[in-house]
């Protein structure tokens, strides 16, 4: 058993009892990453040295109250940490060494004590759903490391089901904090868009992006959002709107609950068995005295072509921020100015981003704007409401949250429509803006984890933890561990 | 069906400062294709009169006073810089 198989508030007992330090569990952590990060690349840089070092002050501090105190994170690297190596998984960033600030939400988690472990791998600028489009050696799944661990927040969802951190940040913009939370059986949140400050977070697509928790369980989660949720005055679109204690909606009590279960979310490219572990969860529900009904979204299949657009366009123009003048690697090769932006772009970005820039700014080009980008935000109205219809008569809207369990390494990769419709059931989430939990559901044949996905209202990211909290305490599938080499 | 040719890549890719080989810009081409053929999808919808949405949230302008804050330094800004010089980033020749 490891340290990391308690709750953060059994910890925090045990702290209190001096039954265990802060150094025992940032030593747990690099203990784990020293005996497992070789099988599941998790990591991209380590703060070892400083966790070690914060870790011995907080022992010897007089107030040991703070909400995460001594509690080791992960840190997805596309959230900028001041003097810790940032890279986005890209070889364009490969030597930016020394960010200047925080983001809002590592300064968030530091005041409350958490202690930073190392960032995180991911695929490039989180384009991409299986980690395979990182620049450095892609994560693998803790659970059969021949598999993905699911993308773009991989590395944060690994490191926490290998038992590496106790919790992580990701960022979700189509799925990238769900997906690989259902493929390592773990649970992932994707707060409503304005819950959490995005400053500090390097913008894929602004309108979509959410930095989100990655931990073993509901109550870890709800605890860390708690934390960071918030409106910033560095970030313009976080919203003016009161943090509740997430942690006392986690009544265990959903009688009443009124669940709505899209069809086209149970419909046909969901595989059987991934079907049949959410009937069998919502069996669970009825048990607990919720009820369901099945409704329709009838938009849903213009989901992931509306994502793909709107969010190529958007990474369009915040990627023409990397030209090699202020920061990352500048090509030696130009003889000019606007062959140096061309040349460095083209060395550093690697393919998956190319191809979105190419077709953000097609989409958004002169002659086609109106045709691909406008007709888009149009179709990403009727998604959103469809949602608001559903919420109108029910409380939470339940399904898969991928269609199919992990896929092994190389599957997808030469087809990115293919991999693109992996992400069919996680994307109208982002485009409506409402929140959504990944949380582990059962298990596939060959082992693999299903994730159930829970979606609430604006800003209702209460019910969604309660709801989910219910499930978990009815249930055992979140007690499950991967068996990677050594103890776990 | 699109039909984007390997001239239009081309330009794309000057729009969006890429510089890219031939046998790119008929991967690209390709792939553009059918990205794009497949979000062809979305005439199948009557969207007249439907308002795009730019932003899920009801965001007015958010504004506060223009007062100067303590930031960052020069010498801080010019860290990273790849090439910098007597207090500025120093870049190639902009004329040629």
């Amino acid at each position: 058993m490891s340290l990391f198989d308690y709750t953060i508030k059994e910890l925090e007992e045990k702290i209190h009892n001096k039954e265990v330090t802060v150094e025992d569990l940032v030593d747990t952590s690099y203990k784990r990453i020293k005996e497992v990060d070789g099988q599941v690349h998790a990591f991209l840089t380590l703060n070892e040295e400083s966790a070690r070092e914060e870790a011995k002050k907080l022992d010897a501090a007089a107030d040991q109250t703070a909400s995460l105190f001594g509690m080791p994170a992960g840190i997805k690297d596309n959230i900028v940490t001041k003097a810790l190596r940032t890279t986005c998984a890209s070889q364009f960033l490969d030597n930016f060494d020394d960010p200047l600030y925080n983001a809002t939400v590592v300064d968030k988690l530091a005041s409350q004590q958490a202690v930073t472990i190392g960032k995180l791998n991911m695929d490039e600028f989180a384009m991409g759903s299986s980690n395979e489009n990182s620049s450095y050696t892609p994560t693998r799944n803790p659970w059969n490391t021949d598999y993905v661990p699911g993308g773009s927040s991989g590395g944060s969802a690994a490191s926490v089901a290998a038992g590496e951190v106790l919790f992580s940040l990701g960022s979700d913009t189509g799925g990238s904090i769900r997906q690989p939370a259902a493929f390592c059986g773990v649970v992932g949140l994707k707060p409503t868009y304005g819950r959490v400050s995005r400053f500090g977070l390097v913008a894929f697509a602004s309108s979509l992006d959410q930095i989100g928790p990655i931990t073993r369980n509901v109550e870890d989660n709800a605890r860390v959002l708690e934390v960071i949720a918030g409106i910033d005055p560095m970030d313009s679109t976080s919203a003016n709107v009161d943090v509740p204690k997430y942690t006392e909606a986690l009544t265990g009590d959903v009688k009443g609950l009124k669940i709505a279960v899209p069809k086209e979310y149970l419909a046909e490219g969901v595989a059987p068995e991934v079907k049949e572990s959410v009937l069998q969860a919502l069996k669970v529900y009825e048990s607990l005295g919720a009820t369901w009904e099945e409704v329709s979204l009838p938009h849903s299949k213009y989901a992931v072509a509306t994502y793909y657009l709107l969010s190529s366009s958007e990474a369009s123009a915040n990627l023409a921020r990397f030209d090699g003048v202020r920061y990352g690697v500048r090509s030696e090769n130009a003889d000019n100015m606007i062959d140096m932006f061309k040349k460095s772009r083209s060395e550093g970005f690697g393919e998956e981003v190319k191809r979105r820039i190419m077709l953000g700014t097609f989409a958004l080009s002169s002659g086609y704007y109106d045709a691909y980008y406008k007709k888009a935000q149009k179709v990403r109205t009727l998604i959103k409401n469809d949602f608001d219809k559903i919420f109108e008569d029910y409380d939470v809207v339940i399904g898969p949250t991928t269609p199919t369990p992990a896929f092994k390494v190389g599957e997808k990769i030469d087809d990115p429509l293919t991999m693109y419709a992996n992400d069919i059931l996680t994307i109208p989430v982002n485009l409506a803006g409402v929140p959504g939990i990944s949380l582990p559901c059962g298990f596939s044949e060959e082992g693999l984890p299903f994730g159930l996905q829970i979606i609430g209202k604006h800003f209702d990211e209460s019910t969604v933890y309660r709801a989910a909290h219910a499930y978990e305490q009815a249930t055992d599938h979140h007690k499950k561990r991967p068996q990677l080499g050594g103890a776990n | 069906m699109a039909d984007i040719t390997k001239e239009q890549v081309k330009h794309v890719a000057n729009l969006a400062r890429l510089a890219i080989t031939e046998e790119e810009a008929e991967m690209f081409q390709g792939q553009l294709n059918s990205i794009i053929s497949f979000a062809e999808q979305l005439n199948e919808l009557d969207t007249e009169g439907v308002e795009p949405t730019t932003h899920v949230l009801d965001l007015k302008n958010v504004l506060r006073k223009d007062e100067p804050k303590e930031w960052i330094t020069q010498e801080e800004a010019l860290k990273n810089a790849p090439d910098k010089k007597d207090g500025h980033y120093r870049v190639p020749s902009i004329l040629e």
